[in-house]
């Protein structure tokens, strides 16, 4: 029986080193092709004409003018007169043209005439008079619930408690179940018991029933320590540097080729396929490289539908359409917002023992996420209610761990006040309440032990608000999070050929995390051969299926069936191998390049001469993952990370700096410790971006985005990051839970950690993030204005 | 397309550099002609080209490349669409994120917010010349050892910038780092990388 499980650290010469990326040079010199570079030769320029208000309704389009243009090749309209629009930028018609300067000409001469409509782009706080939504669960209040993200006990809760007014199929079950519906949310629906829907009065705000466990009132009654206050995050874009977007070229009209910046080439022709009426085994899905997507690039978007539809239009010639940064801003996804009232009472040795939330936010039309509150402590005592909050604009999508930096923020934000009010230290104040931390409650306790090491936290924290004279207060604050990240269904070819050389097939992408380097190094690993003899060929529908790369599972996939193949391949070349060494295949090892005999050395053949045995036909096995028949489960979910933050603010300008921030992870088994730490950077990185600078800001009169662009939509650079310091967990009680995805986790606290941080160092709450000079000086002047 | 007050709700598009540049041309109200014109504005002597196509001709990594190109199109759209020089990125499209930093007569500029008509007569150098045929300049290869990239779509045009930085300043302070590439944005987050490239003097320990 073949032996699946990682190696010993003894026996694992690449596995968990700290190996430079193998797609480094590519990227570093400019050769590396991205979907924006695709230009063969004809290509056409794309383009498409989108709506300007945030609702509408499609009166009438005129494209005449705009055919009749030389160098105009093709006119798609894309959504028909009487067509109701809800957000501003949404697409109406796409022209291809010989170049980006005819196509937008072309544009300009397209007259669409709208009647406008009321539209309501604002998450302020809802009116306390919305009634909670208890009438049956129609057909789109369950979608837009999956969409968003809400646990599934909730999901569960409202369709026992509410019935359910619509009947779906034995189809529509199957459908669910492809889209990754939970069986227990299916099972739910099966017995739902079923209502007719009544007629509803219009409103943005869906408001959930009260959830209640334990006995809020009476723990509250009964604490030593109670704080209320109100956190919470605006709606922030992804800002993938290279924006969505596709190119498509008709090789006969029933063979597509798609060029697209995607998070999932192995899941991208199945979308294609009935839109464009064509088979999906017709349509060749292609990337080598994607410039981000964060969550936001998983779908085939109506705009890559609509590059096929002109390439079709246009004889089948390539035609491309990327974004422009304005189009990426208002409907290419965006992180939805969350808001929340918060009570929370400790009793007198620092013990959590009652939480209430009212929460709010939005994510576009369909509403908002729930954030998971209170976050990974189990209160054992809470009240919670969420109004999700339906906005003309363009709809959320997945952005790095899905509602869990909205829920990590309010609930870190109102334990850290929690902990003030009793003086107590944050630090000490989380060591008492571990036990109700969950299942990585242990992992915590070692993390923050590492972390207050780097951070010299109990040297240096002082209560809350900076006494130090002048206008600079510094500060630190700290938060946790935990993500699952258990590996995605991944398959791949792995070949070796009789001259030694080596071949991956697997479809799947590298979203500048690491993927193609870890999925080298396992497979050099195994077959104890040097990285540069495995050739990864990736990026291509037609190789073995892989996942899309989303919610941390990429890691664990690929790296899981890239194992199984290799064991299986070394094992395979054993065989052929072992009568030339004179022995069992079971005696045989691959190491240094060659292959030999455990017990005796000498009696070794170079990796070459080795596969030279394989004979004429190519040695190719398929791995996978899961297999249950190959076991141990390589990979593994739920991970625990913690972080801490120091900054100075300056009280008389609101600025906020950050001086230090530190990291400390667990992901299982690290693969490369370098690529691993460097998201871990990243995340940092971003975090500090999203907590100091980044919001999406709509105007109530128009409906649109009044930042769509990189000067007004500010990013984090590299002047704004402050010493950084990242330590990954490694080695006994990690190592041998397998390997775990890491793009969620350590993006999900830095929000919370400066904000407390900020909070220490000036002695008062800033609610709200981004923390905005304006934002900061607000906060200070409605404590009594004690600077200035 | 005018505004009509008999169709309020015609859409037009929104107000980009483009039709800036484009409008610009047309109120000197030249007739359509190819190639230039010299009129007076504002009591100076001003070139006009285009705003039909005209012959455009750069110096890019020391080969001259000829295209027939609209007085609109910047330099960066001229050498990716049609010499197929890539490595510079469009990103913003306007001058905020360095992804298109290319060096004219050895200077870094956003090859975004130039337009390739003036950038003629300019030596223009793009990532695809510093590195040495295969081999990488000592730069990149310090951006691979410090991992100071990660989707790679920003690294371009750190690498163009971070080349000029260390030619100016050999042996960068953590100051003059922070100044001096401040100027391109990374959405992954690879900051600390970059800055550990430049604390190293290119070099890769």
């Amino acid at each position: 029986m073949s032996q699946y499980s990682w190696p010993d650290p003894a026996t694992r010469p690449l596995l968990g080193k700290s190996i430079s990326r193998v797609d480094g040079p590519a990227k570093s010199s400019g050769r590396a092709k991205y979907t924006y570079d695709y230009n063969p030769q004809g290509l056409l320029a794309g383009n498409i004409l989108r709506c300007p208000y945030a609702h509408a309704r499609i009166t009438s389009i005129d494209t005449s003018a705009a055919e009749k243009m030389p160098g105009v090749k093709a006119v798609v309209v894309i959504q028909k007169p009487g067509s109701e629009i809800f957000w501003a930028g949404d697409e109406v018609v796409g022209v291809a043209a010989v170049d980006e300067g005819t196509a937008e000409d072309a544009m300009r001469a397209i007259k669409v005439v709208y009647e406008v409509l009321p539209h309501f782009v604002s998450d302020a706080e809802p009116p306390k008079t919305v009634a909670a939504d208890t009438g049956p669960v129609s057909s789109d209040d369950f979608q837009d619930m999956e969409e968003n993200q809400v646990p599934d006990d909730e999901v569960i809760a409202a369709i026992q408690k509410r019935g359910v007014s619509f009947k779906p199929e034995e189809k529509d079950y199957e459908s669910m179940k492809g889209m990754g519906v939970e069986p227990a949310v299916i099972a739910a629906l099966r017995k739902a018991k079923f209502v007719p829907a009544e007629a509803k009065q219009k409103s943005p705000y869906k408001k959930t029933g009260l959830q209640t466990t334990g006995a809020p009132d009476k723990a509250f009654a009964s604490a030593a320590a109670t704080v209320e206050g109100v956190y919470g995050v605006p709606c922030i874009v992804h800002s993938c540097l290279e924006t969505h977007g596709s190119a498509s070229e008709w090789n006969s009209d029933k063979e597509l080729v798609v060029h697209i910046s995607t998070q999932n080439v192995s899941g991208i022709a199945a979308q294609m396929a009935e839109p464009l009426n064509v088979p999906a085994g017709s349509i060749n899905v292609l990337q080598q490289n994607v410039g981000g997507g964060f969550g936001s690039k998983f779908s085939a978007d109506r705009w890559d539908i609509n590059t096929a539809n002109l390439s079709k239009a246009a004889a089948g010639k390539p035609v491309k359409n990327m974004l422009d940064r304005r189009a990426e801003f208002e409907v290419a996804g965006m992180r939805p917002s969350a808001y929340a009232r918060v009570k929370i009472a400790a009793d007198k040795d620092g013990k959590l023992v009652a939480w209430d939330s009212r929460s709010w936010g939005t994510g576009g039309v369909g509403g908002g996420g729930t954030p998971p509150l209170p976050y990974i402590f189990e209160i054992p005592n809470q009240r919670k209610q969420n109004t999700a909050i339906s906005t003309n604009q363009g709809s959320a999508r997945a952005w790095r761990a899905p509602n869990h930096p909205q829920a990590a923020l309010i609930t870190m934000s109102a334990i850290e006040d929690l902990a003030a009010k009793l003086k107590m230290d944050p630090l000490e104040f989380i060591s008492r309440n571990l036990e109700i931390a969950g299942p990585r409650a242990q992992t915590y306790r070692e993390e923050f032990a590492i972390a207050d090491e780097m951070m010299g936290w109990k040297k240096n924290w002082h209560q809350r608000g900076d006494k130090t004279p002048g206008n600079i207060k510094r500060g630190m604050g700290l938060s946790m999070h935990t993500w699952g990240g258990r590996g995605h269904n991944s398959d791949c070819d792995l070949t070796i050929h009789p001259d030694g050389s080596v071949e991956i097939k697997m479809g799947t992408q590298d979203l500048g995390t690491g993927a193609r380097t870890i999925i080298t190094i396992v497979a050099a690993d195994t077959l104890g051969i040097p990285m540069e003899r495995v050739n990864l060929l990736y990026g291509n529908n037609r190789y073995p299926q892989s996942g899309g790369s989303g919610g941390s599972t990429t890691s664990g996939g690929v790296t899981s069936s890239t194992r199984r193949a290799a064991v299986d391949a070394r094992d395979a070349l054993f065989a052929k191998v072992a009568p030339a060494l004179k022995a069992q295949p079971e005696e045989l090892e691959a190491v240094d390049g060659t292959v030999r005999v455990k017990s005796d050395t000498s009696r070794s053949l170079l990796w070459k001469e080795a596969c030279a045995k394989i004979g004429a036909v190519p040695l190719t096995v398929r791995g996978k993952n899961p297999d249950k028949e190959k076991p141990p489960d390589l990979t593994n979910s739920g991970v625990g990370g913690v972080q801490m933050a120091d900054v100075s603010v300056d009280i008389e300008t609101g600025m906020v700096r950050v001086n230090k921030m530190v990291a400390v992870q667990d992901c299982g088994l690290v693969v490369d410790v370098k690529t691993a730490s460097s998201q871990v950077y990243g995340a940092l990185i971003m975090g500090i971006s999203y907590a100091l600078y980044e919001e999406k800001i709509l105007d109530p009169v128009t409906g649109r985005v009044l930042n769509p662009n990189l000067e007004f939509y500010r990013l984090a650079g590299l002047s704004d990051i402050g010493e950084l310091q990242v330590h990954m967990m490694t080695g006994k009680g990690y190592d041998e839970r397998g390997v775990i995805g890491l793009a969620e986790p350590p993006v999900v606290s830095p929000g919370a950690s400066i904000s407390n941080a900020v909070a220490n160092a000036i002695g008062v709450r800033v609610p709200f993030l981004p923390l905005t000079p304006d934002r900061v000086l607000e906060a200070l002047d409605e404590a009594g204005g004690s600077h200035g | 397309m005018k505004d009509d007050d008999a169709h309020p709700r015609e859409t037009t598009l929104g107000f980009s550099r483009r039709d800036f540049i484009k409008i610009s041309a047309v109120t000197a109200a030249v007739p359509l002609v190819l190639g230039t014109k010299v009129v007076e504005a504002a009591g100076e002597e001003v070139t006009i080209h285009g705003p039909g196509k005209v012959p455009v001709t750069l110096n890019v990594n020391g080969k001259k490349l000829s295209a027939e190109l609209e007085p609109r199109v910047t330099l960066l759209d001229a050498m990716r669409e049609q010499f197929d020089l890539t490595g510079a990125k469009r990103v913003c499209d306007r001058g905020a994120c360095g992804a298109c930093t290319v060096l004219l007569d050895g200077k870094p500029v956003y090859a975004c917010s130039v337009l390739a008509i003036d950038a003629q007569g300019a030596k223009i150098t793009t990532i695809e010349a510093l590195a040495e045929g295969d081999a990488l300049s000592p730069v990149m290869q310090a951006f691979v050892a410090h991992d100071a990239q990660q989707c790679g779509f920003c690294t371009p045009g750190f690498v163009v910038a971070t080349t000029h930085f260390l030619q100016q300043h050999p042996k960068p302070s953590a100051e003059d780092i922070r100044h001096g590439l401040s100027g391109n944005y990374c959405r992954c987050g690879t900051y600390d990388g970059i800055r550990a490239v430049a604390l190293a003097g290119g070099k890769q320990s």
